[in-house]
């Protein structure tokens, strides 16, 4: 089978395919895990995008029942320069060429992949067409043209319904963007009681479960297309201790009067070093976001940048000044990734339990 | 964090002489940490007594003490120097435990010195199996069941409670000294005894087995501020069970999961905080691939062999961020030194796949058993890297230099089935090999897994490169077959070998559908942010990163694996070659694949390709770059050997041209040139057959040397005495090598010399000569050798300068030139000529200040040495005397001899240096390692042509010392009737009294290396007890200078290179 990816600045590369007989327009981006794929490509964040991975060697431990962060795959496609056949781990059910054509995605490998990547560095996230249906240049051609790129995911990309997952401690209304499993899982295990509202819900129906605390959830798109979670989350501030992951935070920052941009090509991956300015030292992210918080847009909002990224200097995490509100751009759920940061779910469950005091506290 | 300000000057332990577990990595390591802190404008000391290394070079430390890692002469030196601080991490096993010893005897308090970057707990708490066992349970890490023994008795209780296999590890040894695993009572008893006498505190661990498991290394980075990170996860091919120094090693982990990886590196991160490292270490796992369950092995507190592979393999130079760590600096302040934008805190990424090959010296040690386990047997390794498993797997295969284009061995080929599945569960240094063999035959992956419990996924690769032979061999030749064919590695010659097709053919599909390698950089993000290091590899993928500059370049060959033979030393002369092209104002490009050494370190060269040194592989670069010339001499016998297809194909090769090279390497051609100039050179007569052996017997008598043609390090040379000797030489030796004739030469006894000098075409330089003190017969790499010759007459010296000139004028040498000579009365002549750089070279320009090196590539483009401005001819004599003593890793081979011969068996040296010869002898028998007795018995036992009056004379000296001699009963009566005291003794005897009373050998075998001989026996057993062993009489002689110096009891002075010089 043979495969094709066409970038919109008409570039191509022929590969050959594997998954499912398909052809799907996405936004190209990547990531430079060197685990992690089935995770990687259960998060719904990948929604709409189309997945190039710097490691060469992908679907070596095959695919197993439990590392899913959601209940298939999001992305639109996956690109990679080797795929395994015969993938060999203790969990394996299937391999990789299998997983996708039973989840209707389709593969290209075979390609250079660090040079795709590099031209994404280069140039920037692109609009790209991914192909096993041996379609012609022209018609990948006419259909990337004709598609435009959606950037609402979020809205429909998390739970349809409410749904609660008990727990013995603090109530937590979590706002879903396309929430990981392993997010829920990580504030499920501190004993949290989870009440879990789709998208669009409003800040009554999440008050109106008693929270003690509100988790802002990933989720994929551009934030300043989320109106209604960012409504919801203003109306939410000061009224009960709230926490937020990547999108949340991002969610967050706009709530407050900030900004937020899109990046060149995001940040993907299990390897940057964040500066934890509270905690006076480092930790080693899982990231996984194409869009940022503008830091100076802060200034005067009553948000404090406390977290930054070490290569770039970007924003990644903050607090508000005198409510108990704090959020970052990276994954302390991991999943893939180091679990350096897993103590800001412990610093949340403090914050419930101790107020705004503990807020400021690190531990690890 | 920023610096330390309150450190001005710091003092670092350099690893000392390469054995077995602690080789060129240290130098690499060193090197890099002196660099670090001088930068920051620190004083920078270094003691070591490893001449051969680039970090005692001139301009990496501030001050350098070519001195014994001796506790006297580190606290002579502290005392001397009173630096701040110590830095212990970055010498091995060897500096860490001199730095334990400095800090318990309170010598470091004493002096207001510091210990920086590992604390004396911490080492402790790694060290001591079980300190590390209690640790390890208080942060709740998992441990195999184990227990701590110093006598038999626990060792059995231990096993009556969890049963065979268990693994044995002596307590504070390098690369696993004396340990292994017992399957039964009897192994158990040997290798527990063993164990316990190996460990510097008679101390090891026992520990149940998890042989079989998957073994996983990763290297971790830790600062003051407690920040950490990974720089590399790390696979073993091999599971537990095989040392992974001995093991196939993958870069990053292949088969594991990101929750499994993410546990082991949550582990990692626990252990290195728990022992409050501050710099680097080693953190190795065993996990059980059933049900992921793990168990940590062991951690290495301070850089290692693993380090310098994670630090080439993700281009993170993990020693120079330690040193900076040491320094107070914390990661996050540190810069990627890479990129040099981003930061040194975050976690390497890779995207490609490196292979780690170990080098074996199986090939030297014909008897030494192959098989592996947990002691160490690799002299050295090389690494590979490429977008796949498969090209970088065979790519490493390539760059061993074992004559191999693909995994098969001819040898495993011709084995039946079942000596086949023999050989695999066997597990030796081939055992790769077999399998892929045994998969050739149908075995299936299931299979092969529960015979080696080797990964499936490994096992499917190498299917895929067995099922490509067969596509290559069966199908019709496709653009689509070569192309994949290529991808995995496969070379031209496989290809034209199994497919058949003519080269013509393939050279056609090639040009036409453009299937050529691109090269890729080494980036350490994998790609996302834009890299200025040039560090390449080769792949077959679409597009090519290595910009060719519009620079004048000069392309340096590599040394490739240290093996014995070619050590750490031609890495030395191909990194001063490197600086010197650059200061010439040229690019310097280096191709190599040495993960340990400096010359593969990214900011040496201006441009590193990461490649094997086969012609093929260098053609590429040649094509890509195509460099003014390429430097061949300084890579010891590897580039030399590129040579003829460099030549053949036109590409400039700088100075010595190949037929020159040709006309030194073949003997015969050599001695025909000699000849006619009049210069003597034993007779001799390359032949093919055994009558013509014989004939050649009858024309020249015995004793006779004996080799193939085209040798490294005297590779199956033998000394023969007689006929039966001879003919068995000849059956093995033909079957060694069929392609060359075997050399026969007349053995000339006397002294041996040897004499480096370098030639610009006219002129020559000679920096010094050098003197063996054991005669010939006794490979040059294995004498102990001095500086300034102290035998040799100034007539005999000035012919060998005169013959030396001579030889070079003819040959046309425009270079490096090492001539060995043997002298006899005023009588000179050649026994070898080696138109490249030598072993001597580091020695020589370090004792004289000569850059070597520097003026020989100065020399090769086009510089005069008239104009050096350091003359030509002999130059003038320094007054320090040097001498290079022989280092073997006898500890570690318990199967192969450490009696001198013909074949050389050291894998590294040492040099003792000090104002007068007597100093220097002792100096250097100590950086060895030697004990220098002084009083106690020494056994004697020589062979016929030793006893001799003046054996005699050495003997008596040694009893006027004080010493009680005892004696074989052979050599009882020689020394009888020279009327020198000695008690007989029978074999068992002297085996049951070494270590006791007899705390030395003299002894001389008729045969060397025979295990299961008598005398064999002995001298391992004095081995394994740190006695020292004396295999030739003209040792024994120099032994008695460094006995003589210790029992005057006058302490050694101790200065630095520039002051010893600075005497002249």
């Amino acid at each position: 089978m043979k495969g094709i990816l066409y970038l919109e600045d008409g570039s191509v590369f022929t590969g050959k395919g594997f998954g499912a007989r398909a052809t799907r327009v996405g936004e190209l981006v990547f990531n430079t895990s060197m685990t992690g794929y089935q995770k990687i490509l259960t998060d719904p964040s990948y929604k709409g995008q189309i997945l190039n991975m710097t490691y060469p060697l992908i679907g070596n431990y095959g695919v197993n029942e439990t590392d899913y962060e959601s209940e298939g795959i999001h992305a639109f496609g996956l690109v990679a320069k080797d795929i395994a056949s015969s993938p060999s781990n203790n969990r394996s059910v299937m391999n990789i060429d299998e997983w996708l054509t039973l989840q209707n995605v389709p593969g290209v490998w075979n390609v250079d992949t660090r040079m795709i990547t590099k031209k994404i560095r280069d140039e920037g996230t692109v609009k790209s067409v991914i192909s096993t249906e041996d379609i012609g240049l022209a018609e990948a051609k006419r259909l990337c043209g004709e598609s435009a790129l959606r950037q609402d995911w979020m809205k429909e990309a998390g739970a349809k319904k409410r749904f609660r997952i008990e727990g013995e401690g603090p109530r937590v209304a979590v706002l879903d963007f396309g929430v990981k499993t392993s997010i829920l899982r990580g504030l499920s295990s501190r004993g949290l009681d989870l009440h879990v509202f789709p998208y669009g819900s409003s800040a009554e129906e999440l008050l109106s479960v008693s929270p003690d605390g509100i988790f802002l959830s990933n989720g994929p798109g551009d934030p300043a297309e989320a109106t209604e979670g960012v409504e919801t989350a203003r109306a939410l501030l000061g009224r009960a201790p709230v926490f937020g992951i990547c999108m949340g935070h991002q969610i967050l920052a706009l709530a407050v009067g900030g900004r937020t941009y899109k990046m060149k090509y995001g940040h993907r991956g299990g390897n940057h070093g964040v500066f934890d300015a509270d905690a006076e030292r480092s930790a080693i992210t899982s990231q996984n976001h194409g869009f940022a918080v503008d830091g100076e847009s802060l200034t005067g909002r009553g948000m404090i940048v406390t977290h930054v990224n070490l290569n770039d200097g970007t924003v990644e995490g903050m607090r508000h000044e005198n409510l108990p509100v704090f959020s970052v751009q990276y994954h302390p759920e991991a999943s893939p990734g180091p679990n350096d940061s897993a103590y800001l779910f412990d610093r949340f469950v403090a914050m419930m339990k101790g107020g705004k005091a503990q807020c400021r506290k690190t531990t690890r | 964090m920023p610096k330390n300000d309150a450190l001005k000057k710091l003092l670092i332990i350099g690893s000392g002489p390469i054995v077995i577990g602690q080789a060129a990595e240290f130098d690499y390591a060193g090197t890099q940490a002196c660099k670090a802190i001088r930068e920051e404008g620190i004083e920078t000391i270094l003691v070591n007594s490893n001449p051969a290394t680039i970090m005692t070079d001139p301009g990496i430390a501030d001050k350098v003490y070519m001195e014994p890692l001796t506790e006297e002469a580190l606290i002579a030196i502290l005392e001397r120097e009173r630096p701040d601080g110590i830095l212990a991490g970055f010498g091995g096993q060897t500096g860490l435990n001199l730095s334990m010893v400095l800090e318990e005897s309170g010598a470091l308090a004493r002096l207001g010195v510091r210990l920086l970057g590992v604390n004396r707990d911490s080492i402790k708490r790694a060290e001591d199996r079980e300190a590390f066992k209690e640790l390890m349970l208080a942060i709740e890490e998992p441990v195999p069941q184990s227990a701590i023994a110093t006598d038999m008795e626990s060792c059995r209780a231990f096993v009556a409670e969890v049963g065979y296999p268990v693994i044995i590890r002596p307590a504070y040894t390098l690369g696993g000294t004396g340990g292994g695993m017992a399957s039964r009572d009897a192994e158990l008893e040997l290798l527990a005894r063993r164990g316990m006498e190996n460990s510097a505190i008679g101390q090891i661990l026992l520990e149940r087995s998890v042989a079989g498991w998957k073994e996983i290394e990763y290297e971790v980075m830790r600062d003051a501020k407690d920040n950490c990170i990974i720089v590399c996860g790390m696979e073993n091919f091999d599971p537990v069970g095989v040392h992974t120094g001995d093991s196939i090693v993958v870069a990053p982990i292949q088969t594991l999961r990101d929750e499994e990886y993410q546990m082991l590196r949550d582990a990692s991160l626990k252990i290195i905080r728990s022992l409050e490292i501050e710099g680097g270490c080693n953190v190795q796992f065993a996990l059980n691939p059933e049900n992921s369950d793990y168990v940590v092995i062991e951690v290495n507190p301070r850089v290692s062999r693993s380090s310098a592979l994670a630090s080439k393999a993700a281009g993170y130079p993990i020693a120079k961020l330690a040193a900076k760590i040491a320094l107070g600096y914390s990661l996050d302040e540190l810069k990627n030194y890479v990129t040099h934008k981003t930061s040194a805190c975050f976690e390497p990424t890779l995207d490609y796949c490196v292979v780690k090959f170990p080098k074996w010296p199986f090939d030297k040690f014909g008897a030494a058993s192959r098989k592996l386990g947990t002691q160490m047997k690799a002299t050295g390794e090389v690494m590979a890297i490429s977008r796949n498993f498969e090209d970088a797997l065979l790519k490493a295969v390539t760059s061993l230099e074992v004559k191999l284009e693909g995994l098969r061995v001819d040898s495993i080929s011709r084995l039946n089935d079942e000596a086949l599945l023999h050989k695999i569960d066997v597990c030796d240094d081939e055992r790769l090999f077999a399998i892929v063999e045994a998969m050739r035959r149908g075995e299936s992956v299931e299979a092969l897994h529960a015979r080696t419990r080797v990964d499936p996924w490994f096992l499917n690769k190498l299917g895929n490169i067995v099922r490509m032979e067969k596509a290559l061999e069966k199908e019709e030749m496709t653009v689509e077959l070569l192309r994949e064919a290529e991808r995995m590695g496969f070379v031209d010659d496989e290809i034209l070998r199994l497919s058949g097709v003519s080269g013509k053919l393939l050279q056609d599909i090639r040009d036409y559908h453009n299937i050529f390698p691109v090269y890729k950089m080494v980036d350490t993000c994998g790609g996302e942010f834009e890299a200025v290091t040039p560090y390449f590899y080769s792949c077959f993928d679409a597009e090519d990163e290595s910009r060719v500059s519009d620079r004048e370049k000069i392309l340096v060959v590599g040394s490739g694996p240290i093996r014995i033979g070619q050590g750490i030393e031609f890495d030395y002369c191909c990194v001063q070659g490197v600086w010197a092209i650059k200061e010439l104002g040229y690019e310097a490009i280096i191709i190599n694949n040495n993960p340990e050494t400096v010359s593969t370190d990214f900011d040496t060269s201006d441009k590193l390709y990461f490649e094997a040194l086969h012609t093929d592989d260098v053609m590429n670069v040649v094509k890509k770059e195509r460099p003014l010339g390429v430097v061949l001499q300084l890579g010891g016998q590897t580039s030399l050997n590129i040579a003829e297809n460099l030549a053949k194909r036109g590409i400039p090769i700088l100075g010595t041209q190949f037929n020159a090279i040709d006309l030194a390497e073949d003997r015969e051609k050599l001695r025909n040139l000699l000849g006619e100039m009049g210069i003597p050179t034993p007779a001799g007569k390359s032949v093919t057959n055994e009558a013509e052996a014989f004939a050649a017997v009858k024309e020249f008598g015995y004793p006779l040397v004996v080799r193939p043609s085209y040798v490294i390090g005297g590779r199956a040379m033998q000394v023969v005495y007689g006929d039966e000797e001879l003919k068995k030489y000849l059956e093995e030796a033909v079957s060694l090598s069929s392609e060359h004739p075997v050399l026969i030469d007349q053995y000339i006894e006397g002294r041996e010399a040897d004499v480096d000098a370098i030639a610009d075409g006219e002129d020559i330089l000679i920096p010094g000569l050098m003197e063996h003190i054991e005669r010939t017969g006794v490979h040059s790499g294995d004498s102990i050798s001095v500086y300034p010759p102290h035998t040799i007459a100034n007539e005999v010296a000035d012919l060998l300068v005169e013959y030396t000139r001579r030889i070079a004028r003819r040959l046309n040498v425009v270079g490096l030139i090492n001539v060995q000579y043997a002298c006899s009365g005023d009588k000179v002549c050649v026994i070898e000529v080696n138109p490249r750089a030598s072993r001597t070279v580091p020695i020589l320009s370090k004792v004289t200040g000569v850059p070597m090196v520097k003026l020989a590539v100065a020399a090769m483009l086009g510089k005069r040495l008239r104009d050096s401005g350091y003359g030509v001819g002999l130059y003038r004599k320094m007054r320090l005397h040097a001498v290079k003593v022989p280092v073997f890793s006898g500890a570690k081979l318990t199967d192969v001899d450490v009696a001198l011969g013909p074949e050389m068996r050291s894998t590294g040296e040492v040099l003792g240096v000090a104002g007068d010869f007597a100093a220097a002898v002792y100096k250097g028998f100590l950086a060895a390692g030697m004990r220098i007795p002084l009083e106690g018995g020494f056994y004697v036992g020589l062979r016929a042509p030793d006893q001799s009056a003046e054996a005699a004379e050495t003997l008596r000296e040694y009893v006027r010392l004080g010493f009680k001699l005892y004696a074989s009963e052979g050599t009882g009566r020689f020394m009888e009737k020279y009327g020198i005291s000695a008690e007989t003794l029978r074999f068992e005897d002297v085996l049951q009294k070494t270590g006791e009373e007899i705390l030395g050998l003299i002894n001389v075998p008729e045969v060397a290396n025979k295990p299961g001989s008598n005398s064999f026996d002995i001298r391992r057993k004095a081995i394994e007890r740190g006695l020292p062993v004396l295999t030739c009489m003209d040792t024994a002689k120099i032994f008695l200078e460094a006995i003589k110096l210790k029992k005057s009891g006058a302490a050694p002075k101790y200065a630095t290179l520039e002051e010893y010089l600075g005497d002249a």
